[in-house]
């Protein structure tokens, strides 16, 4: 399937991850390893095998609609890089460009 | 980029006489569960920021959301209203994007396996004519999902995103219940369309609330309606390039906001340039759209099952019972209290315009008759109603006491306009209609010793008017009916007095 440089690239923008062209050229076909291995499975698994998303077999696991305690606020922001007016704080979201 | 150049719009009527305008309209619903989607978190609005938290709704990590069985049935319930089909088996996935208003970073919402699909409703909306026509909207599908936090962005000029410096986020309404409901491209209602979508919207408004699925409050954000609209040249052409026009929060700006798009767009068009493909934004203010987010490359939220929950799969005994618990639809509704109130159309709808058919309905089944409902309703109810600038549902009258006002006029005990005391007594919280009667002593007189005395006293008073009776002008008799009236205090009974004034002349 060859991925290419490129479909990295946009993968790492979609991810907000910065990468050099270095990077790019040095990841790609490692990536590219990845993925093939990976479809091997398509290989074996035939059509009357849907694909897996879960590793349980369940459905309707449901909790009852009754509230329960949430966490304290100290609590809650004291994760926070940044709190102000007991909100989180964080940077401006669109750049000049946007 | 903001545009703030006011945009060249087409003249309405020529707009939609040069151009087809197709819609869809997506529409979000908070539901009214006591808990969040996949966390036990109160979902009540107005709280203190960031008080309605826990690690699973701030996607703190090791935390596992489990879906409230709650929302699922209100899910079903509502698809059921609008005629979808119920998925048998159907999964959650992730939208994954990088905003904040989501602190996982990712959305759970449903892809390609939404709980509910392919239905429609039906919406009627009157012509230049003012006859009704009926207009059927395909519903694409109906999903659940979560909400996101809220945002307050700090340093800009007008609190937008734009210009701000930095924001700030509450996520109490994070993971509140939330379900999407999508039309299919609506099209075929022409010049029609912006009060075709407006009367859908008021349509699911009033089918939700009659669910009992959601608060329906427009102005709080719990009922949210995104307005795609293109054009295109004539009705067989493709469909044209579209915009999303977002922040749409009441059933009248819906409606504008289509409109102002249709002249927007037709402008645009007929000048030779093309529609750009775009998030667009509602300026209530001065009833015009701006630009967003430009959607030149489609956005890739990179959809995948989430892993950490598993399918649901409602049976289809569980569906068939939330079938039995549906109210009435309300096209059914409609067409069986117009038979039975034998209204008008032009009567029903004003009372559904108004939003007045529950409370006209309760008036009636509390003993009123259709008409004299319809009467209080929409005349001196309304006319309060706007001058204290509340809803009609939000004064202090009762539908049951509405009923036993007009029985007290219909049993003669007050006459129209004391009943118009009466209501005011009622409205003033002084109890019920007798009660207010009694304690304000508003029963009319119809005792013939005091009405003899008022009726003789007004001849007295009026002999010109008494000979004209007496020469056979029956109809002069209003002029001392009037006075008479007039010295006691507009309590007597007027039909008495007409017998005893004739009785006395003729």
């Amino acid at each position: 399937m060859a991925l290419t440089p490129n479909d990295v690239a946009d993968l790492a923008r979609l991810a907000r991850i910065e990468l050099t062209p270095d990077e790019l050229a040095h990841l790609a076909p490692q990536l590219d390893a990845i993925l093939e291995a990976v479809a091997k499975v398509s290989e074996v698994a035939a059509d009357d095998i849907p694909p897996t998303s879960h590793p349980l077999p369940l459905d309707n696991v449901q909790r009852a609609d009754v509230v329960r305690p949430s966490l304290p606020r100290e609590a809650v922001l004291a994760g926070a890089p940044a709190a102000e007016e007991d909100r989180f704080r964080v940077p401006r979201i669109l750049g000049e460009d946007a | 980029m903001t545009t703030t150049a006011p945009d060249f719009v087409m003249d309405y009527d020529d707009a939609v006489g040069r151009f087809d305008p197709a819609l869809g309209l997506e529409v979000h619903v908070e539901l009214n569960t006591a808990s969040k989607m996949f966390c036990g978190c109160s979902t009540a609005f107005g709280a203190e920021p960031n008080t309605q938290v826990c690690p699973t709704c701030l996607g703190l990590p090791g935390s596992l959301p489990v879906v409230n069985a709650k929302a699922v049935e209100s899910a079903i319930r509502i698809g059921l209203a609008l005629n979808c089909s119920i998925a048998r088996w159907c999964r959650f996935a992730r939208k994954n994007y990088f905003y904040p208003d989501q602190p996982k970073n990712y959305q759970i919402s449903q892809y390609d396996e939404p709980i509910c699909y392919d239905g429609w409703a039906e919406v009627e909306v009157p012509d230049d004519e003012g006859v009704l026509r009926t207009f059927r909207i395909e519903i694409e599908r109906a999903h659940m999902e979560e909400d996101t936090g809220k945002s307050l962005h700090v340093g800009g000029a007008t609190g937008r995103i734009h210009g701000a410096e930095y924001s700030l986020l509450d996520y109490n309404r994070s993971g509140v219940p939330l379900i999407e409901i999508v039309t299919k491209p609506i099209e075929g209602a022409g010049k029609y369309a912006p009060a075709v979508a407006r009367a859908y919207v008021a349509m699911l408004r009033d089918l939700l609330r009659g669910l009992g699925v959601s608060d329906v409050r427009m102005e709080q954000g719990s009922l949210r309606c995104d307005a795609n609209v293109s054009l295109r040249p004539t009705p067989d052409a493709p469909l044209g390039t579209r915009t999303e026009t977002k922040n749409v929060n009441s059933l009248r700006s819906v409606e504008r906001a289509i409109r102002y798009e249709i002249t927007r767009q037709a402008a645009v068009l007929s000048d030779g340039g093309r529609v750009k493909q775009e998030t667009r934004h509602w300026q209530e203010t001065s009833g015009t759209t701006s630009s967003g987010r430009s959607k030149e490359q489609a956005e890739e939220y990179r959809y995948f099952p989430d892993p950490d929950l598993v399918p649901v799969a409602p049976s289809v005994e569980w569906v068939e019972e939330l079938r039995a618990t549906l109210p009435e639809a309300p096209a059914v509704r409609l067409r069986r209290v117009s038979a039975e109130w034998g209204f008008s159309e032009a009567e029903l709808r004003d009372v559904v315009a108004a939003g007045a058919l529950d409370l006209v309905e309760a008036t009636v089944s509390a003993g009123a008759s259709p008409q004299s409902a319809r009467k209080w309703w929409l005349g001196e109810l309304a006319r309060r109603a706007n001058t204290e600038g509340v809803e009609l549902d939000a004064l202090a009258v009762t539908p049951a006491q509405v009923a036993e006002l007009q029985g007290l006029v219909d049993a003669g005990t007050i006459n129209d306009k004391l009943a118009r005391e009466v209501l005011e007594g009622v409205l003033a919280r002084e109890g019920s209609p007798a009660a207010v009667v009694e304690s304000r002593g508003l029963a009319v007189v119809s005792d013939d010793g005091a009405l003899g005395a008022a009726v003789d006293q007004a001849i007295a008073a009026n002999p010109g008017v008494a000979d004209k009776i007496r020469a056979g002008k029956v109809q002069a008799a209003g002029a001392l009916i009037g006075a008479v009236m007039k010295s006691m205090g507009g309590k007597a009974d007027a039909a008495r007095v007409r017998e005893l004034v004739l009785e006395r002349l003729t």
